[in-house]
């Protein structure tokens, strides 16, 4: 069943990319999906499949909302440290921790991180995250994780635990 | 209408990537400018493929640019996140102005055990 599902979503992402119904085409997705899912399927995440539920896709639209928005802000952040003449930098790693269990969850939030303001995860060791903050505001561990982790992983909790 | 719109995001994302560029040659040190390499490439590079949208309709070529998008969003964060733990892993220190490291005070003991 988990492999059937693997199969259909790497088919449907060679069907996205060619974008096109002649049967030759299909024939060769199926081999492709097929020859993809037999090379990688194991290390495919287990938790993939328990994703498909009405709740968690609404919890993962109002996810994407948030990162957008919080990666737009990163961007202004960059702008104004970049161009500003004195800039205005503060760096240091911190050690944060994090609820999640799950390693989608984990992945999610490693990179959302590193996608958002001031932040980019250089390692995680069981259940502490690196974080290289642009501008330290306190070397607290609970501190920080209230600033940085907190609101994606409260939305990310809903999604995958 | 949408070819308006379509201009409107090629030219923000293209000041992002631009801001990314000044970024990595103004910051100090590697894991800086990978801060604002990540970032400002991430959703510069992001506007400029989903102005593609905007300039030819859904069709074939736009729904690569999408899928490239996702991509990107995926492979960006994964591949700074590598270069900087390799990075400090290899021994390069940080910036002398950065004020903690808790990454290097963690790893001192962990060194030997390996």
């Amino acid at each position: 069943m988990k492999r059937f599902l693997h199969f259909l979503i790497i088919y449907a992402v060679w069907l996205l990319l060619t974008w096109s119904v002649q049967w030759q085409e299909l024939l060769v997705g199926v081999l492709v999906a097929l020859f993809a899912e037999l090379l990688l399927g194991d290390i495919f995440p287990v938790e993939g499949v328990k994703i498909f539920h009405p709740r968690r896709f609404f919890w993962l639209f109002v996810y994407f909302w948030v990162f957008i928005w919080a990666m737009i802000r990163a961007n202004f952040d960059v702008a104004y440290r970049v161009l500003n003449i004195y800039l205005p930098i503060k760096p240091g790693i911190v050690k944060v921790r994090t609820k999640l269990t799950s390693d989608m969850g984990r992945t999610f939030l490693a990179n959302s991180i590193t996608l958002t303001p001031g932040t980019m995860t250089v390692d995680m060791i069981g259940d502490h995250l690196y974080i290289h903050w642009i501008n330290v505001q306190s070397p607290d561990i609970q501190k920080d994780t209230e600033i940085i982790v907190r609101h994606f992983e409260r939305i990310l909790e809903r999604i995958f635990e | 209408m949408s070819e308006t719109i379509g201009y409107i995001l090629l030219t923000v994302g293209i000041a992002f990537d631009v801001l990314g560029c000044i970024g990595l040659v103004r910051l100090p040190d590697v894991y800086n400018r990978l801060q604002a390499g990540t970032k400002c490439v991430t959703l510069g590079t992001a506007a400029i493929l989903l102005s593609v949208l905007f300039f030819t309709g859904f069709n074939a070529i736009s729904v690569k640019a999408l899928l490239c998008i996702w991509f990107i969003l995926i492979t960006s964060p994964t591949a700074a996140h590598a270069i900087s733990r390799a990075a400090h892993r290899s021994g390069i220190r940080l910036w002398k102005g950065s004020v903690l490291d808790r990454y290097a005070e963690d790893r001192e003991g962990a060194e030997d055990k390996q």
